[in-house]
């Protein structure tokens, strides 16, 4: 996994004590949580976090601001979760709701950004690895670089329903052709 | 000199021929009664085995019980009870104790001045004495003496006559069967209306007060003004301008049902005069009173002519179709406010986000100092502004706080 570049820059909302309080006003909590959902992603991104455990996310300085003294309650992390879950950012891991992928871009853009990346360095019709997208040295400044296996896995199985690529197994390790 | 005094000198002057020629008719001073005690009367002793004679001679009043009231002698014959008789010790001039002897039973000695003019009926029979002797055939004339002579000397009879009311009431109760269920009816009845009247002698005082409640509120008037007039010479002080908030309201001729019968006219009135007395206090108030403030102030004016809750909140439903200046508003919280007209929502929420952006964060406590509202309502003004968008809040440990909708005015 890349390391964080630099430190994360939080937007204006996160030291503004009423963020951490979900609004009653519908308006204001319309774009109260907007700004959460963007930030979630591009905290994540920036982390490259993938997977998101609700329980712990509470310590993560995201919810927890200890510099103003706030924190996003626990059911208020849940009601943000679901709304993402809506724009397909998020998917549960487990029926309990306990942890999720966060996909900072949906299954769509992966598949979008990985085929383009395969037709513009001539990787179609070869066999890659999938260690080899998400951790060759090839891929080092794409997003894709540190995907969780799982996440390109799903990706690809898009891909493959779009015949765009097809799945196989070579041997213990899975490879991918792109078309 | 009394007339008693008068009487003895007289009556020992006189031979007992003489005597019983001027006072003529003594037994005829008896009068027949029922037996009962009148209001007030009560009775002191009684002894049985007495015989009455009048002057000298034997009557047929020959054994019977014997009993002294603080008004009347009253004698019953121990075997026919419908015969009783009885005296008003008001005639009796004086007393005399003659001790038993050999065959002969103490006895007392009864001296009566005239009968009165308005006698009722007694004994037919007519009496060439003035006096009557008691004979105690069973003792107990000592006692009886001396309970007769007290009573003389305190004349309890002559005290003021009860109230009349009472005095109907027990009148009612011993005549009427107490038997049956016409009875216990006539029971009921008798006590009903004795509680009525208990409740109008009563409450006799308070409606002399409320007659001078008019004077009162005027009174209270003058003070206020005194004291308000005053007010900038002696300090700021705020006892005094409480004071004065006290005496300033004072409704001279309250609008009561009695007044204004009863539904709707009765609220339309009295609409226009919460419209009227409350004005002022509520442009001192910051444009705005909770209902329970309201009821505390319309009564304390209204003094003795209460309103109950729900005339108030009925009065206060009239405000709006009346285009009174005053107005109901019921928040979404359910607290119910009176405000005035000229203070509509859309420039209370105005101010309070102005108030907002200039403060950078406020909690309904501060805000109700800032804007001399109560904290309720300062609460409320609060959520009417978040509901409009002009303010989000801030749920912490540390409480409510509410801060400047930067989610909607702030743009990244």
């Amino acid at each position: 996994m890349a390391a964080p570049v630099g430190n994360f820059e939080f937007p204006w909302q996160y030291s503004f004590q009423p963020f951490f309080t979900l609004q009653p006003n519908l308006d204001t909590r319309k774009k109260q949580v907007e700004a959460w959902c963007s930030l979630i992603l591009a905290y994540h991104r920036h982390e490259r976090q993938y997977i998101l455990d609700v329980v712990e996310s509470q310590n993560s300085p995201l919810f927890c601001n200890k510099e103003i003294n706030r924190k996003l309650r626990l059911d208020d992390v849940q009601y943000l979760l679901e709304e993402l879950q809506k724009k397909g950012n998020v998917e549960w891991l487990d029926k309990t709701q306990t942890r999720c992928y966060i996909l900072w871009r949906t299954i769509e853009e992966w598949g979008t950004i990985l085929y383009g990346w395969a037709a513009d360095n001539g990787k179609q019709n070869t066999v890659c690895t999938l260690y080899e997208i998400t951790n060759g040295e090839d891929t080092a400044g794409e997003d894709f670089h540190g995907l969780d296996t799982n996440i390109l896995l799903r990706v690809l199985r898009a891909l493959e329903r779009q015949k765009k690529a097809e799945v196989f197994s070579l041997g213990d390790s899975e490879g991918v052709k792109f078309f | 000199m009394s007339p008693r005094d008068l009487y003895m000198i007289v009556g020992r002057g006189l031979s007992r021929v003489w005597r019983s020629f001027w006072f003529n008719n003594n037994m005829d001073r008896f009068i027949w009664c029922d037996g009962s005690l009148g209001l007030g009367e009560n009775a002191l002793c009684q002894q049985s085995g007495v015989r009455i004679y009048e002057g000298e001679d034997r009557t047929s009043f020959d054994r019977g019980i014997l009993a002294l009231t603080t008004h009347r002698l009253i004698w019953r014959d121990s075997s026919d009870q419908t015969c009783i008789l009885s005296l008003d010790l008001s005639i009796v001039v004086f007393l005399e104790e003659h001790p038993s002897g050999f065959a002969k039973s103490s006895k007392i000695v009864v001296h009566m001045g005239p009968p009165p003019s308005s006698k009722a009926a007694g004994p037919t029979m007519t009496s060439s004495s003035n006096y009557i002797r008691l004979s105690f055939r069973d003792a107990g004339e000592t006692q009886f003496y001396r309970s007769f002579n007290d009573v003389l000397a305190k004349k309890p009879w002559e005290k003021n006559t009860p109230p009349v009311i009472a005095g109907k009431a027990s009148a009612g109760q011993v005549r009427h069967f107490r038997s049956g269920i016409v009875g216990i009816e006539r029971k009921m009845q008798a006590k009903h209306e004795q509680t009525q009247q208990n409740i109008s002698v009563a409450f006799e005082d308070l409606s002399n007060l409320i007659g001078k409640a008019k004077d009162m509120v005027e009174l209270s008037k003058t003070i206020a003004k005194k004291i308000k007039d005053k007010q900038g010479d002696i300090t700021e002080d705020e006892t005094i301008k409480f004071k004065s908030y006290l005496l300033s309201l004072g409704i001279p001729d309250p609008v009561t049902r009695e007044t204004h019968g009863s539904g709707a006219m009765y609220h339309i009135e009295l609409a226009r005069e919460l419209s009227r007395i409350l004005e002022h206090p509520l442009q001192e108030q910051g444009g705005m009173m909770t209902l329970t403030d309201v009821y505390c102030w319309v009564n304390r004016a209204r003094g003795m002519e209460l309103l109950s809750p729900d005339d108030l909140l009925n009065a206060c439903k009239m405000l709006q179709p009346l285009q009174l200046p005053i107005r109901l508003r019921i928040f979404d919280s359910g607290v119910m406010v009176l405000h005035l007209l000229s203070q509509n929502e859309e420039e209370v929420i105005l101010a309070t986000t102005e108030l907002l952006n200039e403060k950078g964060s406020l909690t309904a406590n501060e805000l109700s100092q800032l804007v001399g509202v109560s904290v309720i309502l300062a609460k409320e003004r609060l959520l009417a502004t978040e509901k409009f968008g002009g303010v989000c809040r801030d749920d912490s440990i540390e409480g409510l706080r509410f801060y400047p909708n930067l989610f909607l005015t702030k743009t990244c």
